[in-house]
């Protein structure tokens, strides 16, 4: 088993309910594993989770991307961007 | 150089002793402010929230792609982060250059992929209750 902490920010984190979790997953899991497993346990982060993007120790990750013990994963939904 | 999330008002002057030297003949400084509306729906205030360490490095990340792009001087970034009334400063981005020509190409880069790159949210607050803008996202970035 690995740990993995999860902050969320913005509309991640109200669909939550926290800023941050401890999140427990097994060898190997992916980033793409620890979305569908805060999917399954908190059902409005799915909507969230469809346009977020990830970060894992602060760098923009791909779902692809295999977890370790101690990383610490943001989800970051589309930054305000927009009008100029 | 300075690339901070602060929470705190921003004064309009306050990059310009932290960029300017002796050898620049320009200094370009970019605020952005709350403004009262977005599109037709009226805004009362806003609420910026950041990855305050993913932000400060995704700033300081953005500056050096600028200095490998052109021959500016010193850069600095304030982002202001909590409650913002309409005309508060929510970001000063201060680009220092010996030509100014440079400082506007660099300036414009900067404030462009900060608003697409960086972890920075803003909710907009008003009559019609208050929702979080998000942007186009990143399209380079790969989703999860």
């Amino acid at each position: 088993m690995i740990t993995i902490e999860v902050m969320f920010f913005a509309g991640a984190r109200e669909a939550v309910g926290t800023q941050r979790l401890e999140v427990p997953l097994s060898d190997g899991a992916t980033i793409a594993g620890l979305i569908g497993h805060l999917t399954d346990q908190y059902p409005a982060f799915a909507r969230v989770a469809a346009t977020a993007q990830t970060a894992v120790n602060e760098e923009y990750a791909s779902a692809s991307y295999l977890l370790e013990d101690g990383d610490e994963v943001a989800v970051i939904p589309p930054v305000s961007g927009g009008m100029r | 150089m300075m690339f901070k999330v602060v929470d705190r008002p921003l004064r309009m002057d306050e990059l310009h002793e932290v960029v300017c030297t002796p050898s620049d003949g320009a200094v370009l400084t970019f605020s952005g402010v709350v403004r009262d509306h977005s599109g037709d729906t009226e805004t009362s205030h806003l609420i910026y929230e950041a990855y305050v360490s993913m932000a400060e490095r995704k700033m300081a990340e953005l500056a050096e792609s600028a200095w490998e792009r052109w021959n500016v001087g010193d850069i600095a970034i304030l982002h202001r982060v909590g409650r913002l009334e309409i005309g508060e400063i929510s970001i000063l981005l201060s680009v220092a250059s010996p030509h100014r020509d440079e400082a506007f190409a660099a300036c414009r880069y900067l404030i462009d992929r900060l608003k697409e790159e960086v972890p920075i949210w803003k909710k907009e607050v008003g009559p019609a209750g208050d929702f979080w803008v998000e942007g186009p996202g990143s399209p380079s970035e790969p989703m999860p």
